[in-house]
């Protein structure tokens, strides 16, 4: 059977391949694609500590846990809403995804 | 079961590190799709059958959804091969192996890591999480529901108000 | 709701409705507010027969504290309620003719009823803090009066000063409020007195609480050091200088000392510091009166030394003649010169006020005369105020006078000084009287000045009566009982009189048939150059503070401070620069750096715990 720890690892593998896309790519929306990935890695990590919570492979008792988790997906998805009107904004006035292109803010 | 488990990571990370190489938007996303539905998989190994579900739902059904309808609205095209940035590589290259190296290490000291998951009894709680969570978030959660309510409104509005056009709003 | 309340809450009503719903239509403004007066003054009629508290709603419960919006009806605050809606009424009244052709009548007479709410409040008030925030509210309409003609220069000026001054008072006022709470832990005058008969305090701190609340009559009633603000307030609507800055809100301070005579016994050094201010108030003010040429001026100035008079009184309260106390019977005598100063002062004010409106607004006497047979029922009225001020028997103002002097018969210096200032009233009045009414017209405004109209008439008429016969018993009997005021030694009425008919012939003897004043002072005229003491001082402090502010401003603040300050935060801004690329996977990238040492010094912290 697999060990809390191999949960984790693949966790934070995932995490640091969505951390790779974000700092690899230009495209504004595989980045925000990335980000999301990062987050559902945190999530997993969460569910994985829940499911492993009583010390000897069983689940903890409460479900604070999963609240949370179901919390985070819904507050993902406004985010995801948000951003993407963001881009779409963004897209309009600018006429570009690139992140190179977008430097206004260079100081 | 630990057969399933692998299986499972190495979709998610197979097809995390598609979205990452993928020059294509499109097929970027369509990875991502792959990703989460390995991601809810696990979930489902966890034995937190309702997140999986909703991470079914809700990532692969809708979020992604979204992101497919934004790159065909704005119809990027497939990332040209430009000058690539080594910098940005090789930085990028370097947080990583940094981070995944600092993760095995902690890893290697955390004892508490090293237990295995238990097989659950067929009558277990566990099995009946949709309701438990319900219940969680209906009675203790309930405050917390309601302002997430009101975070979705604000931001559908917020959406409403970004996307207006300019010259609509010059106009009205 | 009780009587009290609506009393209370009326004028505000009105007050809020002018300037809410009527400010546009001055005649139905003006209304509005002589309507609230009229029933306010009807209903406290029907308070006369009532007494204790007047119902009270707890406004907030803090620790220990509790505060109370609670009414209460004792003898001083009938007789005072009394003379404020009255007076109020009739100046009300007088306004109606005064002020008729004024462009912001709407918000004169808003004004007027947001200062008959904060006057009832201060009389009716049961508790030290509801005391002071409606001694704020009836400087705040004290202020928008004065300062009606605001685009005058001198008025906004005026109205700043009064302001201003006042501040400093009550900020005594309200540090003697503070020190008597956190001794006792009571802030309601009935608790106060209560607690102070039970159990011993400390003398020092009484006398200290007792000085500043002090301060804070002496801002209010313009007492020696504070006065500089009464002859300036002058500049606003004469109706207002009779209502706000002779009858009521001036005597709120003597009202306020005579309903804490219980403190000033148990303060005796306080006592005297009351006494002696009074009495210097009173005598240096008829001073500076019988030199000023301004018909306000000198009623203003006139106003300050009978307050000084009130002051002096009530001081008296605390002075032990051979083993006891005045007591009440002294702050009795003070409030019942404020009773009948408030009718005679009033009347004198809205007389002023009828020659200066029928001279075309000319306030200098030496440009009236001959008004006598001009507009002879002002000038009869104001000849009887005069004659009540200066304390010929049997009008009102010599019982009263009298008492005040009783109450000082047994402390020979201020005896003298208040038989002086008796003297030097009877002289001014009569040297204002002789050069305005007799003689001849010495302009051509006040040759062609007529009798005022019937509005203007009445309220004169109404005092006159009070003038005369508020000295007697049947007058003040129900809320001052007769017994309790001090009783004159001797001869000493008769004395008194005989000084008032000495100042009186002497004034018109000097004055009659001059066009200029004979006599020259100009130490008075001056006003002992108080003023000009005050300005030099405010200049030598602000200059002197100036300096040293500027000096610090240039070295310290310019040039360590600010350009310093801007000099590393651009040598940084400078270096920070290279970090702020505007490219976002860089910003990623230190992101990740700095999670990676965040996450290494926290197991570094766990692990070596």
């Amino acid at each position: 059977m697999p060990t809390l720890n191999e949960y984790l690892m693949v966790s934070g593998l995932l995490f640091a391949i969505g951390f790779a896309g974000v700092m690899m790519r230009r495209n504004i929306i595989i980045i925000f694609m990335c980000l999301e990935m990062m987050l559902s890695a945190a999530n997993l990590t969460l569910v994985a500590f829940w499911r492993f919570g009583n010390g000897n492979g069983m689940p903890a008792d409460g479900y604070e846990a999963q609240v949370l988790v179901f919390f985070v997906i819904a507050v993902a998805a406004a985010e995801v809403a948000v951003g993407l009107a963001i881009i779409v904004a963004l897209f309009r006035a600018r006429c570009t995804v690139h992140v190179e292109d977008l430097n206004s803010m260079k100081g | 079961m630990s057969v399933l488990f692998y299986i499972f990571s190495a979709v998610m990370l197979g097809f995390g590190v598609m979205v990452v190489l993928n020059r294509n938007p499109v097929s970027s996303a369509l990875s991502l799709v792959g990703s989460f539905l390995g991601l809810a998989a696990l979930f489902i190994t966890l034995n937190a059958y309702f997140i999986g579900v909703i991470q079914v739902l809700v990532y692969t059904g809708a979020v992604m959804v979204l992101f497919i309808f934004i790159i065909m609205l704005l119809d990027v095209k497939t990332e040209q091969r430009r000058n690539l940035n080594y910098v940005a590589m090789g930085g990028g290259l370097l947080v990583v192996l940094a981070l995944i190296s600092q993760l095995a290490i902690l890893l290697g000291h955390f004892a508490h890591g090293k237990q295995q998951l238990a097989v659950l009894p067929e009558d277990a709680a566990v099995h009946q999480d949709v309701k438990r969570v319900g219940e969680a978030v209906f009675s203790d959660f309930n405050f917390h529901l309601q302002l997430l309510g009101i975070l979705l409104l604000v931001a559908t509005i917020g959406v409403v108000v970004l996307s207006r056009r300019q010259g609509r709003a010059d106009r009205s | 709701m009780t009587t009290a309340f609506i009393i209370l809450l009326l004028p505000l009503i009105a007050a809020t409705l002018i300037l809410l719903v009527t400010r546009n239509r001055p005649d139905v403004s003006a209304y509005v507010s002589v309507v609230s007066a009229a029933i306010c003054f009807l209903l406290t009629l029907g308070l006369m027969g009532e007494s204790g508290p007047a119902g009270s709603f707890d406004w907030l419960n803090v620790g220990g504290l509790e505060l109370k919006i609670a009414l209460e009806i004792t003898g001083l605050a009938k007789g005072m309620m009394l003379v404020v809606t009255l007076v109020g009424l009739l100046v009300h009244i007088f306004s109606l003719g005064y002020m008729k052709d004024d462009a912001a009548k709407a918000r004169y007479f808003a004004g007027l009823s947001l200062f008959m709410f904060s006057m009832t409040g201060i009389v009716l008030a049961d508790n030290f803090a509801m005391m002071f925030i409606f001694w704020e509210l009836v400087g705040v309409s004290s202020y928008l009066l004065i300062g009606h003609w605001f685009r005058k220069n001198s008025a906004a000026e005026a109205s700043k000063k009064a302001f201003l001054v006042n501040r400093i008072g009550d900020f005594g006022f309200m540090a003697g409020i503070l020190l008597l709470w956190g001794a006792t832990g009571e802030i309601s005058f009935a608790g106060l007195s209560e607690t102070l008969g039970r159990e011993t305090y400390d003398p020092a701190l009484l006398n200290w609480a007792m000085v500043c609340i002090f301060c804070g009559a002496v801002g209010k009633s313009a007492q020696v050091p504070l006065h500089v603000w009464l002859p300036d307030a002058m500049e606003g609507p004469t109706p207002v200088s009779a209502l706000i800055h002779a009858a009521t809100m001036v005597a709120a301070g003597v009202f306020m000392l005579a309903k804490l005579t219980f403190l000033i016994v148990a303060a005796p050094v306080a006592a005297s510091v009351i006494q002696h201010v009074g009495a210097l108030t009173a005598l240096i003010a008829a001073l500076m009166a019988t030199q000023q040429s301004d018909i306000k001026k000198i009623l203003a100035y006139s106003t300050l030394s009978q307050l000084g008079y009130m002051v002096m009184a009530v001081g008296f309260s605390g002075f032990v003649f051979s083993g006891e106390v005045l007591g009440v019977s002294a702050s009795n005598a003070g409030f019942f010169h404020l009773y009948t100063h408030a009718f005679f002062k009033a009347l004198l004010f809205l007389g002023a006020g009828a020659v200066i409106y029928a001279c075309h607004h000319e306030q200098d006497i030496w440009k009236m005369g001959g008004l006598l047979r001009l507009m002879p029922v002002t000038a009869i009225t104001f000849l009887i105020g005069t004659a009540a001020l200066a304390g010929l028997p049997p009008l009102s103002g010599f019982w009263s006078k009298d008492a005040v002097m009783a109450a000082a018969q047994n402390n020979t210096l201020l005896l003298i000084v208040g038989a002086m200032t008796a003297f030097l009233t009877a002289f001014y009045m009569s040297r204002l009287c002789t050069v305005v009414f007799f003689g001849k017209s010495r302009s051509l405004a006040a040759s062609e000045a007529s009798e005022v109209p019937f509005v203007m008439r009445v309220p004169l008429i109404i005092l006159t009566v009070g003038a005369v016969l508020s000295g007697f018993k049947f007058a003040y009997g129900w809320f001052l009982n007769p017994d309790e005021l001090p009783h004159p030694k001797g001869a000493l009425p008769l004395v008194l009189s005989l000084i008032g008919i000495a100042g009186i012939a002497a004034g018109y003897l000097i004055y009659r048939g001059r066009d200029k004043d004979p006599i020259r002072v100009k130490v008075f005229a001056r006003k002992f150059y108080i003023d000009e003491a005050y300005l030099f001082l405010v200049r030598l402090l602000q200059d002197g503070l100036a300096h040293v502010a500027k000096a610090v401003d240039q070295l310290l603040i310019d040039g360590l401070i600010v350009r310093g300050s801007a000099r590393i935060t651009s040598g940084v801004g400078s270096l920070l620069r290279g970090l702020q690329g505007g490219n976002l996977q860089s910003h990623v990238f230190l992101f990740g750096l700095g999670v990676i040492v965040i996450i290494y010094l926290i197991t570094i912290t766990i692990t070596s715990r």
